[in-house]
């Protein structure tokens, strides 16, 4: 097969790394940066909204017929159990921005936090 | 051929056993792939479609989450078809081809998971995903490289 010389590829490497890098900085912030605080958790399982909670309610909610629990303490939310083994819903911490997430891929399960004081801030437009 | 499986599951149990780094789904080294950069360089997309396939396949067997079975053969399957596609046009070394299998990979998993989860909230989790397959693409391609330039294969 024919190859470009040995240097002209390692520039080639170098240029397609740096459109990747920039590609994932545009996408960062035309997704907008999670900064104002959330009013709602909303659970989403299965693409469905299964449950909603105040963020100011304390509380501990069994999610998806026990497959995850979740916590709400003094305004964050935080994935306290799940019965995945790979537990990367509970090492994602506590949020509490609207737009964060809290992903369980293994039981389809989504937490968020939506809206602020206003009745929602529409993210997405 | 066997070796190189035998290769990838090795890397692949490394993996298994260290923790997540990041606790974002979808991050992480992505050892297994040096077995398979080499294979696509040293035997060809065939074979290195094979070992994928069997490393997807046994590693999930093994190690892994049967319901996750999806997200590895759809990282799995793009990852290798953009390899191939980038490694044709001969204008790349093996760390360019190996980054973009590191975040076509994870673009693969995400597809997935959003078409599965009917969301499109995991959206914010392309650009950190397309970093994290941007640098670890990066060290397997240069280790990978390494084993190209330094190992003969017969056969």
């Amino acid at each position: 097969m024919k190859e470009a010389p040995k240097k002209k590829r390692l520039w080639l490497d170098l240029a397609l790394i740096l459109a990747l890098l920039i590609l994932a900085g545009v996408l960062y912030f035309s997704f907008g940066v999670p900064k104002e605080a959330g009013a709602d958790v909303v659970v989403i399982v299965d693409g469905v909204e299964a449950a909603r909670y105040p963020l100011t309610k304390n509380g501990t909610h069994v999610l998806n017929g026990g497959t995850n629990t979740l916590v709400i303490e003094n305004g964050y939310a935080w994935m306290s159990e799940a019965e995945c083994p790979d537990q990367i819903c509970v090492h994602m911490g506590r949020i509490h921005l609207d737009g964060q997430l809290i992903v369980c891929l293994p039981n389809g399960v989504i937490v968020t936090i939506e809206g602020g004081d206003d009745g929602g801030v529409d993210i997405f437009g | 051929m066997g070796l190189a499986v035998a290769l990838a599951m090795i890397l692949s149990f490394v993996e298994s056993q260290v923790p997540a780094l990041v606790a974002i789904p979808g991050v992480k080294m992505g050892l297994a792939n040096i077995a398979v950069v080499f294979v696509l360089y040293k035997l060809g997309w065939k074979e290195a479609a094979m070992i994928s396939l069997i490393r997807v396949f046994l590693v999930t067997l093994l190690f892994g989450n049967l319901g996750l079975i999806w997200y590895s053969a759809a990282g799995a399957v793009l990852s290798l078809a953009g390899m191939m596609l980038l490694k044709k046009t001969g204008l790349f070394s093996e760390i360019a081809v190996s980054v973009a299998g590191g975040v076509l990979h994870n673009m693969g998993q995400i597809l997935v998971a959003s078409l599965l989860l009917e969301t499109d909230l995991l959206r914010y989790y392309l650009p950190i995903l397309i970093v994290s397959g941007v640098v670890t693409g990066f060290v397997i391609g240069l280790l990978a490289g390494i084993l190209v330039k330094r190992i003969r294969v017969e056969g």
